[in-house]
């Protein structure tokens, strides 16, 4: 066989060809190929429905060879719900931002994960509106400058950012949740067997399991790629720390 | 199947399991709740979903996720309720998804109160979400009328690929009345659903959404809805007319359960010698527009009176028939307040009067 041209890195399966429209150095087109690698590990992409968020992802389905729902703003669960009740044969996703998610959909992502529905969401945490322009969001961290806290965010009049995941591992019946980030490829490893652990977790039927990747905005952030990432380390990491909240067969004991 | 009595609420859920939904989404609210009381139990009898969503933002929103499926689906609430669903509705007729939404309107606006109303009309069937859209609305006036309706709303919103909105007001959802269903619910055969969301396997990915960035692409879009609506306005206009004859002077134009106490009204004038004619729409969009307008420019005719439980909502629809032809006059009871018999009659003898001094008038 010819070594020279063996393939060892390609375009996953579940990925089109189309090219995304993400900034330069912006993370989530690695959390696409993350959740793209997972359903072609788990060889379930032709039985896989996604269900795209509002924001700067909105357009997921384009980049995507799979079904697509498209949900209004924030209601990305309740999609995901009614779908995977319907159909609970096929492998079920929701992707979302941080103000589609933390913010109009609150009451939508935590019921979705109070009955334990089994689907799975990929929740990107960049701490802020990308696609409308840099506004503040629930997760934007105290002190950070965006368009409508210019003077950087004032917990005293808005409140200290939520952190989703404690606030969900609260609840007594979610599977699987946890926070990575994607700033070094030493995070996206982790990054990606969580997500594919995700996935698994759906296919064993154990119910509901969230991922919260920790994502940059560089465009919005006023930050190059690469300080955008060192911004991350140095400001989200210690806010929003990495880890599992929580896991079903950890819990199994205390059910 | 034989007759059987019936509370309105129950009888809408047995039709929609009879025209083969399969999936029901909802969140308590008087005076519709025991639709879902009933289809708590009866879903799981015949193998189908029940879910009390947290909100009817969630819950319209789960119907659009169910609706993708290419099952039929439904939900059922009433009017501060149906206010919440506007935003799934709006995307699901821009998704060009079928689905039936039952509103057992009660007064409004905002918490309003709990007794029956005809106050959402303009809600129903202006639109109510925002975008270019319509919905195609079904007025039931008796419980039987209800369970047929509801089943056809089904075969009109697969038929349409559009959301469906039966309207009745409290009194649909909490009288009992004896009702028939078919053994099986017979319906023209339907195109196959090549729409659906089960799955890229074989063919490429179906995308369901209602975004089109580019503004050609959502003009389109618009436009092939406004078709739709179009060939609703062909296809599917239905109404009824209640002693309608050469002999009246008046015609009522009311629906729902005002319509019938209209009936009461018009029958016990026919007793005393005065001859009163009714037309009924039972779709309020498509409106029978052209229909009206034939009745109401008919030679005997005088006068037209709209009867609605509102501040005179489906009155705007019914001036715009008669297109200034004939006088359209209105009467309205709202609030919850039920209009009875009499306050009909007395507005036709205020008509007649009325008609008689015109003529006197004429004569001097
Ligand atoms: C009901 C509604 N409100 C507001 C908007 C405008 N809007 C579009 S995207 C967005 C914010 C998205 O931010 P986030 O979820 O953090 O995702 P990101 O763009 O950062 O990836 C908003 C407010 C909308 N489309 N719909
Ligand atoms: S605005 Fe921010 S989140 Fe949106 S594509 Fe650009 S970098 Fe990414």
């Amino acid at each position: 066989m010819d070594q020279q041209n063996q393939t060892i890195f390609a375009r996953p399966d579940a990925m089109t060809e189309t090219v995304t429209h993400y900034c330069p150095g912006c993370t989530h087109g690695i959390i696409h190929r993350l959740v793209a690698e997972a359903l072609d590990d788990l060889g379930v992409r032709e039985n896989t429905l996604g269900v795209a968020p509002v924001g700067c992802s909105v357009l997921i389905y384009n980049y995507f060879d799979t079904d697509f729902l498209e949900a209004p703003h924030g209601r990305a669960p309740a999609l995901a719900t009614g779908f995977k009740r319907m159909r609970p044969d096929m492998v079920v996703f929701t992707y979302q931002g941080d103000g589609d998610l933390a913010s109009i959909g609150m009451s939508e992502i935590i019921h979705a994960a109070n009955r334990g529905e089994k689907f799975t969401t990929i929740f990107v945490n960049n701490t802020i509106y990308g696609m409308t322009g840099g506004q503040m969001a629930p997760t934007t961290l105290p002190g950070q400058v965006t368009t409508t806290c210019p003077a950087g965010r004032d917990v005293s009049r808005t409140g200290y950012p939520i952190r989703m995941v404690e606030l969900l591992a609260a609840l007594a019946t979610p599977a699987y949740l946890q926070r990575v980030s994607v700033h070094t490829p030493q995070h996206i490893i982790q990054a990606k067997k969580a997500v594919r652990k995700a996935f698994e977790y759906q296919l064993e039927d154990r119910g509901f399991s969230l991922i919260e990747l920790l994502s940059t905005c560089p465009t919005n952030w006023g930050m190059t790629p690469s300080e955008a990432s060192k911004w991350l380390a140095e400001n989200l990491l210690p806010y929003y720390p990495l880890g599992c909240y929580k896991d079903f067969d950890k819990a199994e004991g205390d059910k | 199947m034989a007759r059987v009595l019936m509370k309105g609420n129950e009888a809408i859920a047995e039709a929609a399991l009879k025209a083969g939904a399969e999936g029901y989404f909802c969140y308590p609210i008087t005076p519709q709740s025991e639709v879902a009381e009933y289809l708590a139990k009866r879903m799981d009898e015949v193998g189908g979903l029940f879910l009390q969503g947290e909100s009817e933002l969630a819950v319209a929103n789960m119907l659009f996720g169910a609706a993708s499926t290419g099952k039929r689906v439904f939900t059922t609430s009433s009017s501060p309720g149906i206010s919440l669903m506007q935003e799934a509705i709006s995307y699901m007729a821009g998704a060009q998804l079928p689905c039936v939404i039952v509103n057992i309107m009660r007064g409004g606006p905002g918490l309003g109160g709990i007794l029956p109303a005809q106050s959402d009309y303009f809600q129903s069937v202006k639109g109510g979400g925002h975008g270019d859209y319509r919905l195609l609305v079904l007025a039931p006036s008796t419980i039987q009328e209800s369970v047929d309706l509801m089943m056809l709303a089904f075969h009109l919103a697969d038929k349409y690929r559009n959301p469906v909105m039966m309207i009745g007001d409290g009194m649909i959802g909490q009288m009992m009345e004896p009702v028939e269903f078919p053994d099986h619910y017979e319906e023209p055969e339907l195109p196959e659903k090549s729409w659906v969301a089960t799955g890229a396997v074989g063919r490429k990915p179906h995308v369901i959404k209602s975004l089109f960035l580019d503004p050609y692409m959502l003009e389109k879009n618009s436009w092939e809805l406004h078709e739709k609506y179009d060939q609703m306005k062909k296809e599917e206009v239905r109404y009824e007319l209640y002693k309608v004859s050469a002999k009246n002077k008046i015609m009522i134009v009311s629906y729902g359960t005002t319509a019938r106490i209209c009936q009461t009204a018009i029958d016990q004038l026919e007793k005393e010698g005065i001859s009163v004619g009714m037309f009924r729409p039972i779709t309020l969009f498509p409106f029978p527009e052209p229909q009206i307008h034939k009745e109401a420019i008919k030679k005997n005719i005088n006068d037209v009176l709209v009867v609605e439980m509102s501040t005179a909502q489906m009155m705007e629809d019914v001036e715009k028939a008669v297109l200034g032809k004939k006088p359209v006059n209105f009467f309205g009871r709202t609030g919850g307040v039920v209009p009875a018999p009499e306050e009909v009659k007395e507005q036709i003898m205020m008509l007649i009067e009325k008609q008689k001094k015109t003529k006197a008038k004429k004569k001097a």
